[in-house]
């Protein structure tokens, strides 16, 4: 309950920025970070709470992402019923990488790189069909309005991915209080304990998969309306699955508010980079990965943890004031 | 209740189940004992389907649960517990247990409150919200009886739950076990600690490089010669009869 209370202060709290700040530019950084917390959040469902390491978030974010794209450039489809679709695609995407992976008890590394191949497969594959726009990408037409999920102004992007960012961390506190979150914390700490007590191992993780997959769709489908432009690197490349996971591994996996606090944090950290170097080519993945490193090595429990710790100390240390 | 018919298994040369056959019955504290690599803990992973039999079938309430998913065979009411502990390291001593209570219960609450008082019935009550990882070698193998406790269970099989436990707390645990078969609930378990053989168990069965060597009340098995020269080795029943002529 006292998450959920946290969770609606902190939102309502982002909410009344675009009343607040009018500068663009601020908008646009709060708009990006809502939306890497939902990409990071997606992954921290399956990863953080599954303890499944996916490499390759970027297959569900595609299919969202060039879903509502492809829809709307070769059909005409509305793009707030591509969403719909997109989201269900991203989902059977996902359901059906979890069952090729879970249905033969990939784990570990093996499930990382099974899924960073099929990420690559998609790429592949969107380059080369016709559909997709190919190699050129895909450009969707610009018709601002709100009907056509293209706001006019910031606020109105805002606030959608301020809904879809909400949803996802509302899902992720049911997770932690449900029989669903407490099978699938079961199946990452100990899978042959969990499956010893009744849980169905298959069952749990393939939810996870596809809870995960729909989120991260939907981050892609915001992604393709706000950008209005795709390409298969885009939307299918290493660097949108990279990001899923960095951002709950700096802000803490398994945890809550960790993808927000790792939303936060990436992005100060790589605004700050190119302050200082520019912007040169492939210089955010170098980061990416540097980061990677330092916080698997020094902070494994992420910013979320080390506030736990901060927090934790602060309390032992008042509890001691008396005494001294 | 349970029935165990011409279970073989082989690990390459090993024969780790040879030709098995038991019957556990419903209501009493049973026993499988036997020398270190005689094949018990591999009988309990082909009865809770963690591994297949390469031949015979395992019966479980007149159904045959033969090659079931662990998962399936503990919804139908078997569990069992890991000679080598297997917490759910990083969650508290509470999480753990609502765990096992999930398996018939859906409300988080309701499982939160079941893993309560199943931790105070095996002595884990003052220990709730500790992690896991924390606890002592005994109170695992505590935490090992409460999870499996608390999906309710018609047959729990206990595998060497006793084993590196210092006589105190095996005299502190042994009332839990008789409490848990006093409740209705029907044990099958596996204990070198002939101790608690002799006081728990009403009948056993022994093991020896993976074929029963004879069954029997305890008291009947101590005098087995041929259970006396699985364990002791050959020839010491009988030099063991002479000593006790010569003291006679
Ligand atoms: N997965 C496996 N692969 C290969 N051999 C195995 C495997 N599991 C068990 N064995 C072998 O099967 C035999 C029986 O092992 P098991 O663990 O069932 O014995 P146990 O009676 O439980 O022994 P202990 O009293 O030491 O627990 C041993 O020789 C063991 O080495
Ligand atoms: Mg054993």
């Amino acid at each position: 309950m006292r998450q959920l209370v946290i969770l609606a202060v902190v939102f309502a709290f982002i909410a009344a920025a675009p009343a607040i700040i009018t500068s663009e530019f601020t908008q646009n950084v709060i708009i990006m970070v809502l939306y890497a917390a939902l990409l990071g959040q997606a992954w921290n469902i399956l990863g953080g709470y599954g303890g499944q390491f996916s490499f390759g978030h970027a297959a569900y974010f595609g299919t969202g992402a060039y879903t509502v794209a492809v829809l709307q450039v070769q059909l005409g489809v509305n793009p707030w019923i591509g969403l719909v679709i997109g989201a269900l695609f991203s989902m059977a995407v996902a359901a059906f990488i979890g069952f090729a992976t879970f249905r033969y008890g990939l784990r570990g590394s093996y499930f990382a790189l099974v899924t960073l191949a099929f990420a690559e497969v998609l790429r592949i594959l969107s380059n080369s069909v016709g559909f997709t726009g190919a190699g050129v990408g895909i450009l969707i037409p610009l018709a601002p309005g709100a009907a056509n999920m293209q706001f006019e102004t910031k606020t109105g992007f805002f606030f959608l991915i301020w809904v879809l960012t909400l949803s996802s961390f509302l899902v992720v506190w049911w997770i932690g209080h449900s029989r669903f979150g407490a099978s699938l914390a079961a199946v990452r700490d100990n899978e042959d304990a969990a499956r010893a007590l009744g849980v169905n191992a298959f069952r749990v993780k393939m939810g996870a998969i596809m809870l995960s997959g729909l989120f991260s769709g939907l981050a892609g489908i915001f992604y393709a309306q706000y950008f209005l432009y795709l390409d298969p690197y885009i939307a299918y490349g290493p660097a949108i699955s990279v990001e899923s996971l960095l951002v709950p591994i700096i802000g803490g996996m398994g945890t809550l508010f960790g993808p927000l606090l790792g939303a936060a944090a990436l992005h100060v950290v790589s605004e700050a980079t190119r302050e200082l170097i520019g912007d040169v080519p492939g210089i955010s993945l170098a980061l990416y990965g540097a980061l990677l490193v330092v916080m698997v090595m020094f902070m494994p429990r992420g910013l979320a943890g080390l506030l736990a710790r901060l927090g934790v100390r602060r309390r032992a240390a008042s509890g001691e004031m008396p005494r001294a | 209740m349970l029935e165990i018919r011409g279970i073989c298994k082989s690990f390459g040369g090993v024969r780790a189940s040879r030709d098995v056959t038991l019957t556990v019955p419903e209501g009493h504290i049973t026993s499988l004992i036997g020398p270190n690599g005689s094949g018990k803990t591999t009988l309990f992973a082909q009865i809770t389907g963690f591994l297949k039999p390469d031949a015979g079938s395992v019966h479980f309430l007149g159904e045959d649960i033969t090659g079931m998913a662990p998962e399936a065979i503990a919804r139908r009411g078997m569990v069992r517990t890991f000679q080598i502990v297997q917490p759910f390291t990083g969650q508290t001593v509470r999480e753990n247990i609502a765990v096992g209570a999930h398996l018939h219960r859906a409300s988080r609450a309701d499982a939160l409150a079941r893993a309560e008082e199943v931790a105070h019935r095996v002595g884990l009550g003052d220990r709730l919200d500790l992690d896991a990882a924390s606890l002592t070698v005994a109170g695992r193998k505590r935490l090992e009886v409460a999870r499996a406790l608390a999906t309710d269970p018609k047959l729990i099989l206990f595998d060497e739950v006793l084993a590196g436990l210092n006589p105190s707390e095996i005299r502190d645990v042994i009332p839990v076990i008789r409490d848990i078969r006093q409740s209705g609930i029907t044990i099958f378990m596996i204990e070198h600690v002939m101790q608690a053989v002799m006081s728990l168990s009403e009948y056993s069965w022994v093991l020896n490089q993976g074929e029963v060597i004879a069954e029997g009340t305890p008291a009947e098995i101590v005098t087995d010669e041929k259970v006396i020269e699985a364990y002791l080795g050959k020839g010491m029943a009988k030099r063991i009869a002479e000593r006790q002529g010569i003291h006679a």
